[in-house]
């Protein structure tokens, strides 16, 4: 196995890449900015945008430690510190998580697989406006002071109106069910794509790890978002039109919503932590000089967690009472689902132990999330056991084990995706010791942060609480706590200005500066529009690595895969990934922009209740998806239906 | 297996088990200084009952198995980056599968069967029904204090319940407003309130003391402030405690007093709060018959003295945020014979 990047002959002539760049290039201009359909510009937008809610969610954190450094601590009022609980947990969950790891397989997939595009670039560009509206809809809602303070899972009955006046949780359901359009709609463009788009010979056995994930991932999010869909129009409608699906006194139910929220919200944990684990798959190889040992396996345990995730949600409601029978179900499934994990984690131990580890920046945030992933699963595994989670939950026990879950497991492996795709995303190289730097003062901060929470939590504090007490003796472990968290964000700081310096000052990167396996490395850095100027055919897991892959792309390029006589890619089977013809691609558009401008102010409508401006605006977005929609005059042939 | 969870937790005492928490404290506590530390804490890991106690038990158990695999994790971890890296090492292009089988899933299995076994007899255990001749206490959540009654009996305290020492106590558990939740850290672990039904849990103490519960289910905005208190006790004390609940309040003995008293009842304290015996009847917030020998004020937001209590009245928003009691227009001179009479009824 080869792993040095040879300089492939070019396969494709001066004059296919100038037909390329004239089909594909987009010239700087305030239409091409706000109309672009390229997904590397879309994911990097995902990454950019979800950093920026990390920040908010992150600023909001550091206030609620800083009050709970001290007893007593009247930094905050109670109302504030609540909606900032709130909205770090939903910002971080909604607007953080599943839409930065959105932009890593925005990015990435079409380059993984050798596509030129995802399969629906309009809907890709739809997808990304409508998550940045939904975001800046759900914070512009804090500086009015009307933010959300139910918690992220909003629990009626506390959540209605009675109990709840004022827009915040109107804020909260609006803005998850507009959001949820975003996630929906990059949902089906990622199974289209990843079964459709992939270059020729890159059958299912060969489809990388972290598409895989994705791939997953999308299909859950179609199953378990519809719950949550659900559950918040039934709240809005209880809190704005006076139904009762919640309301006890009129035989509504309180604990329908906690069901409908965690059929969504368990799988939501998975949604969040399988792509990262994606990442793992994918930055491993290059850092172990090898393969991920257990490839089938691995793939099996990715399918079964999608599966599984959907059987356990009601170990979040192990402290309400249902029939002890049904505990014990749920903690059988709750407990299995902890073998996929393990499979993953001894996959790429044995990857680590056999290959030959090299300590660059992202190889030290995925040591780094392998000790603090297990950590997270083994607190996991204790939630499983109905007695031991009746203690804990709603402690600050539950909350030390989801941040080392989310941290560790999504966070970290983030990280190591930063550092490892800049070069490709930026095209620049960053700056070693910063980075390294950056990983001692994240783990360390991370540590001291969570750690004693499990101490206090087993200690009797409760969660969500926005002052305490000295008497029962919480108050050094979150002084220690709240030390933590500084020296946390300080680490967060320096990735921030990691990335930045890497932009102005890095060196230039090569195409593939790590000797890495995957296709996005045999292309340049950063890609050009169109990917690549021959999509390649693959012959193995590894193409980057394989002699006959890079040739494929190079001298032993066949016309056929240079498509420089339209804005075209390749669309092969499902399962083998044969040729089947090569379809036309659609150019930048502004429908996606306007589509989701009229969407916001829908929905800004429904909250503020101007609904004659709501009527319009749902006007306006039919009529924008009716002309998105309309037939193309051009002739068939011109579409490329024609092999 | 170092800890043997089927061991009656009430001879689980003395220097055995104190030398068995502290290598776990060592390793808990890890690099981090001990500040704070456990003591006085409403800790799950100092139970004082049999319910508390199984789970602690059972705590240990996960907790040394954890350990146990995060051992293994580390070592293949230290293999890897100290053996492996060593010059001349080679890359190695085999398929272990049989090793991630028998690591990632075969010893998991065996250990999570284990554990969910002893769990489920856990799970049962706490769910076991105190008996038909069990005290049964009635808790209410309200926002954001806690309505404590005795099955019949008439009266009603707050934030504060007491429970014989050695014997099993039902609690039955109702919301009047949002979700609560019931929680004793060293006697049981939670059990939520759910607004429209009733849950039941039960208590046990096989030590006199007392021990602080608190809400734990995010209930708005004074969640933080929703503290109780468990008083376990004697049973001729417990049996007292609840007589004191069926019998009239205290009648004023001293002038303050009376004069308190009358301020109280004409005043707009009658209007949301009852005194037993008195004309106050009110039903919106505590019952303040016995309110002199409560621990605190504000279910935990300040401790019960004359200076809190008058704070508290003048205006309780200062001290507590959010709450539903107004500031109240007390002439500053009927304040001291208001904090008199509340004072005295114990």
């Amino acid at each position: 196995m080869s792993t040095t990047a040879a300089a492939p002959a070019p396969g494709a002539s001066r004059e296919d890449l100038a037909a390329l760049e004239e089909r594909w290039g987009e010239r700087p201009s305030l239409r091409s900015w706000f109309g672009t359909v390229d997904h590397k510009r879309i994911g990097r937008r995902y990454l950019v945008t979800a950093g920026f809610f990390f920040i908010l969610a992150g600023l909001s954190a550091l206030a609620m430690r800083t009050q709970l450094a001290r007893p007593e601590s009247r930094l905050l009022s109670p109302q504030e510190y609540n909606q900032l609980f709130t909205m770090h947990g939903t910002a971080m969950i909604f607007l953080f998580a599943t839409p930065m790891l959105f932009g890593f397989g925005n990015f990435l997939v079409p380059l993984m697989i050798g596509s030129r595009d995802m399969a629906f670039p309009k809907l890709n560009a739809l997808g990304y406006w409508v998550f940045l509206f939904a975001g800046l809809f759900m914070w512009a809602s804090l500086p009015f002071g009307a933010a959300p303070n139910g918690g992220w899972f909003a629990y009626v009955p506390l959540t209605e109106r009675t109990n709840t006046p004022g827009l915040h949780m109107d804020v909260y359901s609006l803005g998850l069910l507009f959001l949820g359009i975003a996630t929906t709609a990059g949902s089906i463009n990622f199974i289209v794509t990843a079964l459709k788009l992939r270059a020729p010979g890159m059958s299912l056995n060969r489809v990388p790890l972290f598409v895989w994930a994705i791939v997953a991932t999308a299909f859950m999010v179609i199953f378990a978002l519809p719950a949550l869909n659900l559950d918040n129009a039934m709240l809005f409608l209880d809190r704005r039109f006076g139904t009762h699906f919640f309301d006890p006194g009129a035989a509504g139910n309180v604990l329908l919503w906690q069901h409908l929220f965690w059929i969504f919200g368990h799988p939501d944990v998975y949604i969040i932590v399988m792509p990262a684990l994606g990442i793992v798959s994918a930055v491993l190889p290059a850092f172990t000089r090898r393969g991920v040992v257990g490839y089938p396996l691995i793939v099996f345990a990715i399918v079964a967690i999608s599966i599984i995730s959907f059987g356990v949600w009601v170990h979040h409601m192990f402290a309400t009472g249902l029939p002890r029978l049904s505990y014990s179900f749920f903690s059988a499934a709750s407990t299995i689902i902890t073998i996929p994990s393990g499979i993953q984690i001894f996959a790429w131990l044995a990857t680590m132990a056999l290959g030959r580890v090299v300590l660059k920046v992202p190889m030290l945030f995925l040591i780094g999330f392998v000790v603090t992933f297990v950590l997270g699963g083994f607190t996991g595994t204790m939630f499983a056991l109905t007695a031991f989670d009746q203690q804990v939950t709603d402690s600050y026990f539950v909350v030390a084990h989801f941040h080392y879950v989310l941290i560790g497991g999504a966070v970290f492996p983030m990280l190591a995706g930063i550092y490892y795709w800049l070069p490709k995303i930026t095209g620049r190289m960053y700056h070693e010791g910063l980075g390294r730097w950056a990983f001692w003062l994240v783990f360390a901060g991370m540590h001291v942060t969570f750690f004693p929470m499990h101490l206090y939590g087993l200690f009797g504090m409760p969660r969500r609480v926005y002052t305490y007490r000295s008497e029962p003796g919480w108050d050094g472990w979150n002084l220690v706590s709240t030390a933590g968290s500084y020296l946390l964000a300080i680490g967060l700081l320096l990735v921030l200005i990691g990335v930045l310096h890497a932009i102005r000052r890095g060196r230039p990167a090569p195409p593939d500066p790590w000797g890495a396996d995957s296709l996005e490395w045999s292309t340049d850095s950063p890609p050009k529009p169109y990917n690549f100027p021959v999509l390649p055919r693959v012959h193995s897991l590894h193409p980057t690595w394989d002699e006959a892959s890079r040739e494929s792309m190079g001298a032993g390029a066949t016309r056929d895969r240079i498509l420089a006589d339209g804005r075209r890619t390749l669309l092969t089977s499902e399962l083998d990934g044969s040729r089947e013809r090569v379809v036309e691609m659609p150019e930048a558009s502004l429908q996606p922009l306007v589509l989701a401008l009229a969407m916001l102010v829908f929905f800004t409508a429904m909250l503020v209740a101007w609904y004659p401006v709501a009527a319009v605006a749902a006007v306006a977005v039919a009529a924008t998806i009716a002309v998105w929609l309309w037939p193309p005059r051009r002739p068939e042939r011109e579409l490329g239906v024609q092999p | 297996m170092p800890v043997d969870t089927r061991r009656d937790v009430r001879t689980r005492s003395g220097p055995g088990r104190r030398r068995r928490q502290v290598l776990p404290a060592v390793v808990l506590g890890g690099a981090l200084a001990l500040t704070g530390c456990s003591s006085g804490a409403p800790s799950a890991l100092d139970p004082a009952g049999s319910g508390a106690g199984r789970v602690a038990n059972l705590w240990w158990l996960l907790f040394w198995l954890s350990m146990a695999v995060f051992a293994e994790v580390m070592a293949v971890l230290a293999w890897a980056l100290l053996v492996r890296r060593r010059p001349g090492t080679r890359v190695r292009h085999g398929q272990p599968l049989r090793f991630v089988t028998v690591a990632g899933a075969g010893i998991p299995l065996v250990i999570l069967v284990t554990v969910y076994a002893v769990g489920l007899r856990d799970l049962a255990a706490l769910g076991d029904d105190p008996g038909p001749r069990a005290p049964t206490i009635e808790v209410t959540g309200h926002k954001w204090w806690w309505e404590v009654r005795v099955q019949g009996v008439d009266g009603a305290t707050a934030n504060e319940l007491h429970i014989p020492v050695g014997e099993k106590v039902r609690v039955r558990l109702r919301a009047a407003d949002v979700l609560h939740s019931f929680w004793v850290p060293q006697l049981m672990p939670k059990t939520d309130l759910i607004a429209g039904e009733v849950r039941e849990t039960w208590l046990h103490a096989d030590r006199a003391g007392s021990y602080r519960g608190q809400c734990a289910e995010y209930c708005g905005t004074q969640h933080a402030h929703m503290a109780f208190l468990v008083v376990a006790e004697p049973r001729k004390d417990f049996d007292a405690w609840v007589a004191r609940l069926a019998a009239p309040a205290p009648a004023p003995r001293t002038d303050a007093q009376r004069r308190g008293q009358e301020a109280f009842v004409q005043g707009t304290c009658a209007g949301c709060h009852a005194i037993r015996g008195t004309g106050a009847g009110g039903r919106i917030g505590p019952d303040l018959s016995d309110v002199g020998s409560r621990w605190s004020i504000g279910a935990g937001a300040v401790p019960n003295d004359g200076g809190h209590l008058g704070g508290w009245i003048a205006n309780s928003q200062t001290v507590k945020p959010g709450n539903y009691m107004p500031p109240q227009p007390v002439d500053a001179g009927r304040l001291p014979d208001l904090i008199a009479y509340l004072q005295s009824l114990k």
